[in-house]
């Protein structure tokens, strides 16, 4: 009989696993990474990396966003927060290790010819008093305006670099993820939407057909932000307890050391000089 | 005489090992019991979850707030979530509408159409569709059907957009359900109105499906249910645009896809005010169950 | 004239629902197999991945998934077939009971899976104090495919009706008659509701993030953290700038293992399935 043979073959194979789980010992070092999943897959590679040169100890990177981060580690679920923001001033009872810098651009479809935007242009579209690109430049048909969710710290730098308020924002597609408004603007020609540097500047390497414009003056490069010269920008944060134990606070000193700037220029984040 | 003995051997066996019959239909019971209470259990456990984490922002801003409100500014104090109960019960219901019906003749296909080789292809082609992640639907509806909807209607991202995705993945479901649901009646049924001259088409519409109309109800029931819930790829195509949806090529948002964007950044009553868009979505399909019992009647078995 | 045209034209209406859904289903998983097949190779089967998943395979991902799967039915079995026989056995359809356990599944088949995601979380990372391991993971997700499981169950159940009376009328007590006929004769039924689970398990992304977790290191046990096949397609699709290629490989590789166990399933039951007509 087919049938039971089956169920018996995943009962005992779940049973065969479970056991297995309680004759594994655990002796390592473990140290759990929760939060903004703009970071996490940094920080898996930097955790690949400390593995490596530090037999014992285990980093688990998880994700689920920056507030998850601050939560698991208040709830002690983590050793070690995420947060791709400043803390607030009602996140004094953490402590913050800045470990890279990340811009925000515009972008716009390849074949959308225009070179840059003024700030009021940009203030123009995003509160809908422009609503086709013939009233801005060489271009046509209506825009699609691409904003991110509320709560994303893209968003709020955004919105603040623009002297706006979130409820004057009239987006058309409000998205997650960079790679979402990627996908977007890129399915688009006539989508406007804001990405971190990074993302824009890898997708223009990579013939994604999306272009980056400045939001102000200096060009939006990884450089101009690890510069500071670049204006609109966000911290990337590791969040702990004050004095946590001494493996989570070698892993910090580790994350946020030169040991891992190729890594984090790789992610195309600007690291963060101390 | 050799039998004899043997049997009486077994019998003795069967006793001196065996618990008392009547400690064994207890258990029985017991572990019955036990199981429907669970199903209970695990909704109860979800229940609790989501209103520990509502209940900051209900005591503070009230449901009428919710309930009543039209703006969604959570971190401005706005919690309306009345267009996005009006967005996903558009999306839920458009996708029911096509998945519904297209479901239902797929089951009947697999049962009355199809030969042996033929049917057995089809449900493994259906579970496959059942088994591809959201993303993957979301991707192809962004990648794919987004940018063909704009170019026609502008931005794109819409309520149509999010009714496509949405049926061809509810579609499985449904019509997984309701061919087990078909498979349920007695062939007899089939068989007997062929018998009497009934052309097929016509034994399937006017006897099979009438008969089979619990199942049916239930796989389109669960169908929807699963409609309103899922999350990744309606809100890859649907824009999340918070306003009612006025038109088929509106960006809308759904009540899944709110808590999928926002949540991860979420925090105190903004996050807390997600959990209460988790309840207001159970509370709808409570609303709908209780509907269906009300319209049902005693005399539908399944409901 | 309309009537010859009539059943033709219903007849034609079955098999053009059919031919859609056939093609729907081969353009999305064209879609996905021309951008993801050519980079699906042996390595890319056999290692870990790198960079964040751009480069390298996903060797530990496919154990973690099959390993939460596996955990997922496992608990969903009983659960299932348990709840099933309940509405079947233990109550009248139209008891309260039997309404009340009804609309319960039928609420969580609706319950969003970000929300099953934050309950698992809550539930079995913390108060049960699994952490992110691949068994609240995979407990999770056996919640999320009670609902389907449980009415495809009940559904096959009750199409018993008659070997169910017999064993009565042969005076059997009733944990014989639920144990020793309907069951093995309600299997095929109760095993298509499992492979629909199967599919809901294989295909979920937003609730294991909250519960097995990221990690993509290999899992040594059900309690460490493990990154399933389509949470590792979400991010690389959503979240890693150049993953797409390495999301649609890996997104080929699910589709090809899920139509392989199910093709498997329905050849296993494929003559028990089919009894009549």
């Amino acid at each position: 009989m087919p049938a039971r043979t089956i169920v018996i073959a995943i009962l005992s194979a779940a049973l065969a696993l479970a056991g297995q789980a309680v004759s594994h010992a655990q002796q390592e070092v473990r140290i759990v990474v929760t939060g903004s999943s703009t970071i996490a897959p940094l920080m898996m590679d930097i955790a690949q990396r400390y593995e490596a040169s530090h037999p014992g100890v285990q980093v688990d990177v998880q994700t689920g966003g920056s507030s998850r981060g601050l939560s698991d580690v208040r709830r002690k679920l983590a050793d070690i927060g995420m947060v791709s923001r400043a803390l607030g001033r009602e996140e004094g009872d953490v402590a913050a290790t800045r470990i890279a810098w990340d811009g925000v651009a515009l972008i716009v479809h390849a074949q959308n010819p225009l070179e840059r935007l003024s700030d009021d242009q940009v203030r123009a579209i995003y509160t809908g008093e422009v609503t086709r690109w013939e009233a801005l430049g060489p271009w046509d048909g209506p825009i699609t305006v691409v904003s991110k969710a509320e709560g994303r710290s893209t968003l709020g730098i955004f919105v603040h670099y623009l002297g706006l308020d979130i409820r004057d924002i009239r987006a058309h597609t409000i998205i997650g993820d960079n790679e979402q408004a990627v996908k977007v603007v890129a399915g688009n020609p006539r989508a406007v939407g804001y990405i971190s540097i990074g993302a824009a500047e890898y997708h223009a390497s990579a013939m994604t057909p999306i272009r980056a414009i400045a939001l102000g003056s200096v060009a939006p490069t990884s450089a101009n932000v690890a510069n500071g010269s670049y204006p609109v920008r966000r911290e990337l944060n590791l969040v702990t307890y004050p004095d946590p134990a001494a493996p989570v606070e070698e892993f910090l000193r580790f994350a946020s050391g030169e040991q891992v700037h190729d890594l984090i220029s790789e992610h195309y984040f600007s690291p963060a000089s101390n | 005489m050799t039998s004899f003995p043997s049997i009486i051997s077994r019998r003795r066996r069967i006793r001196w090992h065996g618990t008392p019959n009547a400690l064994k239909d207890a258990v029985f019971v017991v572990v019955l019991w036990a199981s429907g209470v669970l199903a209970i259990g695990a909704m109860a456990g979800v229940l609790i979850v989501l209103a520990i984490g509502s209940a900051p922002a209900l005591s503070q801003a009230g449901l009428a707030a919710f309930v009543l409100g039209a703006d969604w500014y959570p971190t401005a104090g706005e919690f309306g979530l009345v267009a996005m109960v009006a967005a996903t019960l558009a999306v839920s219901a458009g996708a029911l509408l096509v998945a519904g019906p297209l479901g239902i003749l797929c089951a009947v296909y697999i049962r009355y159409y199809a030969g042996d080789l033929a049917g057995a292809a089809f449900r493994v082609v259906l579970m496959t569709l059942a088994a591809i992640p959201s993303v993957v639907y979301g991707l192809w509806g962004m990648t794919v059907l987004v940018p063909h909807i704009a170019a026609w209607q502008p931005p794109g991202t819409s309520l149509l957009a999010g009714v496509v995705v949405l049926s061809i993945m509810v579609l499985p479901t449904v019509a997984v359900l309701a061919e087990a649901g078909l498979r349920q009646l007695p062939s007899s049924l089939y068989l007997g109105s062929l018998a009497l001259g009934c052309a097929r088409h016509a034994a399937i519409k006017r006897i099979v499906l009438p008969s089979a109309k619990g199942p049916v109800a239930a796989a389109c029931m669960l169908g929807l249910a699963r409609a309103l819930g899922e999350t990744m790829a309606v809100l890859m195509v649907v824009g999340n645009a918070v306003a009612m949806p006025d038109s088929p090529f509106a960006s809308v948002r759904t009540l899944p896809a709110n808590i999928a964007l926002e949540m991860a950044y979420a925090i105190d009553v903004h996050r807390s005010a997600l959990f209460v868009s988790g309840l207001v979505l159970m509370a709808m399909v409570g609303l709908l169950l209780a509907m269906r019992w009300y319209w049902g009647g005693p005399d539908d078995p399944q409901f | 004239m309309t009537r010859n045209f009539r059943p033709f034209a219903n007849d034609f209406l079955v098999r053009a629902a059919v031919a859609a859904v056939v093609l729907v289903l081969a353009a999305i998983v064209l879609h996905v197999v021309t951008r993801g097949a050519a980079l699906v190779t042996w390595e890319f089967l056999t290692t870990a991945p790198r960079s964040a998943g751009r480069a390298g395979g996903i060797a530990p991902v496919l154990v973690s998934t099959v390993a939460v799967t596996a955990v997922a039915l496992a608990a969903a079995l009983p659960l299932a077939v348990g709840a099933a026989v309940f509405l079947v056995e233990a109550v009248r359809p139209e008891a309260t009971a039997a309404r009340l356990t009804r609309g319960c599944l039928s609420v969580l088949a609706a319950v969003p899976s970000i929300v099953f995601g934050l309950a698992g979380n809550m539930i079995f990372c913390d108060w049960l104090g699994f952490g992110f391991s691949i068994l609240a993971g995979g407990l999770t997700l056996a919640l999320m495919i009670l609902p389907i499981a449980a009415c495809v169950a009940e559904t096959t159940l009750r199409m018993h009706g008659e070997d169910r009376r017999a064993g009565y009328a042969l005076g059997l007590p009733q944990r014989r008659i639920v144990w020793s006929i309907m069951l093995p004769a309600a299997a095929p039924g109760i095993f298509a509701g499992l492979g629909l689970g199967f599919g809901r398990a294989v295909a979920e992304s937003a609730a294991l993030i909250f519960t097995s977790g990221y990690v993509v290191r290999m899992p040594d046990s059900v309690f460490d953290s493990g990154r399933t096949l389509a949470v590792h397609i979400l991010d690389l699709a959503m979240n890693v700038p150049g993953g797409d290629g390495n999301a649609f490989a890996t997104a080929t590789v699910l589709l090809a293992s899920v139509a392989a166990v199910v093709a498997l399933f329905t050849a296993l039951d494929g003559k028990r399935g089919r009894d009549f007509i």
